[in-house]
């Protein structure tokens, strides 16, 4: 059962269990939690479905630089 | 040596001694990888559009007036958000909108929750800590409905509510791909800390995912 690691104190290593911060003890007990609990299943995998999406914000963002900003620079770029 | 990204071709000590010698294929490189990243990050710290841009063309004149002293103990990229945030903060504050360098880049004290404790079984429950209901399952729904426009809307929002510090560290590792390295280093912070306001930052980034999905279904 998911008693020794209760779902509050796990939301709260979720970045580090991404990140490959946590000892391999504690990250064997984390698999064994997910196995049994659906709801901490499902906060990983959003937490996972959320860095995809920030990752995609920039894509509907390129912007050219402004023409006269960018002349500008590079003309402070050949003098400077 | 690392090889840069985007257009150009050549090392970064490549870029960085074609930048000295005021390269054009340099010149345009740097514009055209940072204008928007800068952009970015610039947006959290000032009121308006307009003063980013101000922000970020300074950026670019400190980086032309600065190369020739960059001594490559940090990457090139980890140098010029640096120079970016440094302006930035400094703007930010006479504008109001932000808090100083020094108080910026460390963690708040006092505990902070990734979920609200609501969500949780209490002592006198059946299973104390566990959840009382399942989050709402947004993470199946389709990939038209994740990345619509009002999505998007609902990440900016979120992202302007953020603390600076939490946004800062967010924007740099989750937006625009910079290593946790690096970011330790152009924030002066330790990696325990920078994994701390990550979790808190993706943690409400997350429950205001789930907030909307969850209306939205109902509604
Ligand atoms: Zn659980």
């Amino acid at each position: 059962m998911t008693a020794d690691l209760p779902c509050q104190e796990l939301v709260e290593l979720v970045t580090d269990y991404l990140d490959g911060a946590l000892a391999p003890e504690l990250v064997a007990r984390i698999d064994a939690h997910l196995v049994d609990c659906p709801g901490c299943h499902s906060f990983l995998d959003q937490m996972r479905a959320t860095l995809r999406l920030l990752g995609r914000l920039p894509a509907d963002e390129v912007e050219q630089m402004p023409a006269a900003m960018r002349a500008a620079l590079l003309e402070a770029y050949r003098s400077t | 040596m690392a090889r840069v990204t985007g257009g150009w071709s050549g090392t970064e000590s490549e870029l960085v001694a074609a930048l000295r010698n005021r390269d054009d294929d340099a010149f345009r490189h740097l514009v055209e990888q940072y204008h928007g990243p800068l952009l970015r990050l610039a947006l959290g710290y000032v009121p308006s559009r307009a003063v980013a841009e101000e922000v970020v063309q300074d950026t670019f004149l400190a980086v032309f007036r600065g190369i020739d002293a960059f001594e490559g103990r940090s990457s090139l990229k980890t140098w010029i958000y640096r120079i970016l945030l440094n302006i930035a903060r400094t703007r930010g504050v006479r504008e109001q909108r932000s808090i100083p360098f020094a108080s910026v880049a460390r963690v708040e004290p006092g505990e902070e929750r990734a979920v609200d404790p609501d969500r949780f079984q209490t002592e006198h429950d059946r299973w104390p800590q566990h959840w009382t209901s399942f989050p709402f399952a947004w993470e199946h729904l389709p990939e038209e409905r994740l990345l619509a426009a009002e999505t998007i809307d609902v990440i900016r929002a979120a992202l302007d509510r953020l603390p600076a510090a939490q946004r800062e560290v967010l924007v740099l590792r989750d937006v625009l791909g910079v290593s946790s390295p690096e970011i330790c280093n152009a924030l002066a912070i330790s990696e325990t800390n920078q994994r701390v306001l990550l979790h808190r930052a993706r943690a409400k980034l997350r429950a205001a995912l789930e907030a909307h999905f969850a209306t939205e279904s109902v509604a």
